[in-house]
């Protein structure tokens, strides 16, 4: 960065230190990625030596503003600001030249590598090539040594804990000097005791005058930490507040904001006969343990829980994605043992994942091929082509699919475009019983109503929905009963008035008394 | 094959544990050829004749260079078909410039130099190929070396005609190629060096653990500052080096330059030596020293087919099964791991 002075910078608004130039300042960044907006307008101002915590739901486009500081992502527009310094064209690599460091939720670990190589990587000692590993292995043991880190350096980073692995990533950002340190979520996998040691570093570092931006859903500890909070709401700063008399209560109302009641529309409830049953559910990979849950014809079954709490193996497990290795599950009355999609859909059952182009789509091919994917049995080995593309025309509008064009690519489309894409699928066959995995993420609020307007329909055409959701409000808002998930157990069963942000919030933030 | 297992397994309950833990310590390898060369011993009174301990090692020396060079390339999550094809480019341009600067008049040592020069630049020519195409065009490594494979062996053929090179200086052939140093062919010499060499690079250099980061997990490698492209495209050069190398030594021992060197054939057991070795085809795993041993398992079960006069259209099949179970094992082997 080149060297010069701090002459014409203005310290913005809401810069708590007015004087000095603030460590980090970022303002009107936006960021959109193909058809689908991730940042409109966010800003954050970092001081030295303070931590600064970012806030929002799922997708308000916190993890990408940690990727735009780290320079993984380049900003489609706004200033980013060092030192005072306008900034551009960051890189990874020169982010940590820079100072900044960054620990994220996936891991930037070789797993086939050792602890020492993984902390030296890309800047390994050596001469002429050759390294130097006695070097390397004293440095890496006395940094671990310093953290407090119980960990060999020789050990192979893969056969670590998932807690260990984060301590490396952690030790690995601060193997060189660092003014700003973002932390991803960096408690989701430590016990009660890493946790304690991983604020006491968080302390150490701040007094030494290191920015921290600090991401996490845990309210206890935003309130122990903070200095300073950001909220992110779909992409946008909403408000920067010093955290001094923060509550649990107060930030709860920050994350979630306004209430969108226009946005979800009014479900009817008619509780029929139970399609799908589930009871003492518990998957190979023990993601779920001993679930027990009922969905009726009917109604909207919701399932809430934090990312990673076992709640979209549920019901992948049913629709024979996971390996189930006890409990049973009855469909329709039957008893059902999945064994896979194509079985599923013959029994009625659709499954819409989240992730709907790693799973879902083939960007390449046109809106009518993927929409008639899932029924290909049922054109007995012989594509029809006109009948095929009448049926998909009539049901992509009944989905107002705009522009109306059923030959486009996919690849093409927007996010809501791209779910009305996937909904047709389970238009495409008789089908009872829908799960629905994070149906509205990456999609915009107008898209959102309308995939909302079919999951009415669906349930007042008397199906069996599955709502599995990170955003709360839609869950529940839209549920008719709801299932709320900690840690692979159904930690509460809710149901009409008792569906209450604060009832689920209670279980999701439940200490684990382990 | 490499056999993992947990490591903090309290204590194996079963014996078939107790086995795999034993096997996870040692390695299958090891075992595998230690049981094989025992069974040969006591079954084949000819197998633990010197002439034909030589023969094995000439023929596992050969296909380790090959194999390392292929190993290179897994490492880094790619491979590479084009090593067969290679072996022929580098014996028939390094013989046709060595026979024409030898015919020139040009003094022995430098007809050598020459030849070694071109068969080994024109080798390097094609893992540069291979390298630019998967790391900066980012085509998958099966298309791009399907397409150099056919490329080389056609400049192979084209340049010779299928026929022999023949003219080679007395000094290459009988002064290298054929001679006996330590009372060891000088190409098991030769090969033993290389890979000292390629051990020596993947555990003191920036090379070892720059090529695992770029094959383990693409994505921490970038973000930590190692340079991929760069490292991507080194290890296909290096591959196809030792490939040339491979040729140069097969074309000194043989006295001649010939396209049908190497080929498909050799592509295969180079694959086949890596994966048995352990080398992951997922990449970011894999030694040379293991990639020495398979390479001695593969030449004993071929001498060993070869002295129960299985026919050689057979072995072929036997290659090829032993291909698949390796590339089975290794993928049972991951699964296991996962689960933990």
């Amino acid at each position: 960065m080149a060297d010069s002075h701090n002459g014409g910078f203005t310290p913005g608004p809401d810069g708590p230190g007015a004087e000095a130039p603030p460590l980090l300042m970022l303002s009107g960044i936006g960021k959109r990625f193909g058809g689908v907006r991730a940042l409109g307008n966010a800003s954050l101002t970092l001081t030295a030596g303070s931590v600064h915590v970012l806030l929002g739901e799922n997708g308000a486009g916190k993890s990408t503003l940690i990727n735009i500081i780290a320079g993984s992502f380049g900003p489609d527009g706004g200033t980013y600001c060092l030192d005072g310094q306008p900034v551009r064209g960051l890189t990874p690599q020169r982010a940590r030249q820079a100072g900044i460091s960054a620990v994220f939720q996936e891991f930037s670990l070789a797993p086939n590598l050792t602890v020492e190589e993984n902390l030296f990587l890309g800047r390994e000692r050596h001469r002429l090539g050759v390294l130097d590993r006695r070097a390397m292995r004293l440095r890496a043991q006395a940094v671990l040594d310093d953290l407090g880190f119980d960990i060999s350096p020789r050990q192979r980073t893969g056969d670590l804990s998932r807690a260990h692995q984060q301590m490396v990533e952690i030790a690995k950002a601060l193997m060189d000097p660092v003014k700003v340190l973002i932390l991803d979520e960096p408690t989701a996998s430590l016990t009660e005791a890493e946790t304690e040691r991983l604020f006491a570093l968080v302390d150490r570092l701040r007094a030494e005058g290191v920015g921290i931006i600090y991401v996490s859903h845990r309210l206890r500890e935003i309130i122990r930490l903070a200095d300073r909070i950001t909220v992110l709401r779909d992409g946008c700063t909403v408000t920067s507040i010093d955290a001094a008399g923060v509550t649990e209560d107060g930030l709860v109302e920050l994350m979630t904001g306004r209430k969108m009641e226009a946005l979800y529309p009014q479900i009817p409830h008619a509780p029929g006969d139970a399609l799908l049953e589930l009871s003492g559910l518990t998957l190979a990979n023990r993601t779920v343990e001993d679930v027990s849950l009922i969905a009726r014809a009917g109604e909207i079954t919701g399932i809430a829980g934090l990312v990673g709490c076992g709640k979209s193996e549920v019901i992948r497990a049913v629709y024979g994605l996971e390996t189930v290795s006890s409990g049973s599950i009855r469909l329709k009355g039957q008893a059902y043992s999945p064994s896979g999609p194509a079985r599923a859909l013959t029994a009625g059952v659709c499954y819409f994942p989240s992730d709907r182009v790693a799973e879902g789509l083939a960007l390449g091919r046109p809106i009518r091929e993927n929409a008639s994917m899932a029924a290909l049995d049922r054109q007995r080995g012989v594509v029809r082509r006109g009948q095929e593309r009448s049926f998909i025309k009539a049901t992509m509008d009944r989905l107002r699919l705009r522009p109306a064009n059923i030959e486009r690519a996919v690849g093409t489309l927007s996010g809501g475009n791209r779910q009305k894409v996937m909904l047709a699928r389970g238009l495409t066959r008789p089908t009872q019983v829908f799960l629905f995995d994070e149906p509205t993420v990456g999609i915009d609020v107008g898209a959102k109503a309308e995939v909302y307007d079919f999951l009415r329909d669906l349930v007042r055409d008397g199906a069996a929905v599955v709502l599995v959701s990170s955003d709360l409000p839609e869950v529940l808002h839209l549920s008719n009963r709801l299932y709320v998930m900690h840690r692979g157990h159904i930690a509460a069963e809710l149901t009409g008035a008792d569906i209450t942000e604060a009832q689920v919030l209670a279980c999701f933030f439940q200490e684990d008394v382990a | 094959m490499s056999v993992h297992l947990p490591s903090h397994h309290p204590q194996p309950q079963q014996f078939s544990d107790r086995l795999m833990l034993a096997v996870a310590g040692i390695g299958l390898l090891p075992l595998l050829l230690v049981a094989l060369v025992a069974v040969l011993a006591l079954t084949e009174p000819r197998f633990l004749g010197a002439v034909n301990l030589l023969n094995i090692l000439r023929t596992a020396s050969v296909l380790a260079v090959v194999a390392s060079g292929q190993m290179l390339v897994l490492i880094v999550g790619g491979f590479d078909l084009s090593v067969g094809a290679v072996v022929a480019l580098s014996s028939t341009v390094g013989a046709t410039a060595m026979a024409g600067v030898a015919a020139s008049g040009a003094s022995p040592a430098l007809a050598v130099t020459a030849g070694c020069a071109a068969g080994l630049g024109a080798g390097a020519v094609v893992g540069l190929v291979n390298g630019l195409c998967v790391a900066v065009l980012k085509v998958s490594p099966f298309m791009v070396t399907l397409g150099t494979m056919s490329a080389a062996s056609g400049v192979a053929l084209l340049l010779t005609n299928g026929i022999p090179v023949y003219g080679l200086p007395d000094g290459f052939v009988s002064g290298f190629g054929r001679a006996v140093w330590l009372g060891l062919p000088s190409a098991l010499v030769v090969s033993v060096v290389l890979l000292g060499a390629v051990a020596v690079m993947q555990r003191h250099t920036l090379a070892g653990p720059a090529l695992r980061a770029v094959g383990g997990n693409l994505q921490a490698a970038r973000v930590s500052g190692v340079a991929v492209r760069g490292w991507t495209v080194a290890a296909y050069v290096g591959c196809a080096v030792l490939a040339s190398l491979t040729g140069l030594l097969l074309t000194a021992r043989i006295g001649s330059g010939q396209a049908s060197l190497g080929g498909l054939n050799m592509t295969m057991e180079s694959i086949a030596t890596a994966v048995i070795a352990g080398v992951s085809l997922r990449g970011g795993a894999g030694r040379v020293e293991m990639v020495a041993l398979g390479a001695v398992f593969l030449a004993v079960i071929s001498n060993a087919m070869n002295l129960s006069r299985v026919d050689s259209k057979a072995q072929l099949v036997v290659l090829g099964v032993i291909l698949i179970a390796a590339v089975a094992l290794d993928e049972l082997g991951k699964r296991r791991r996962v689960r933990v």
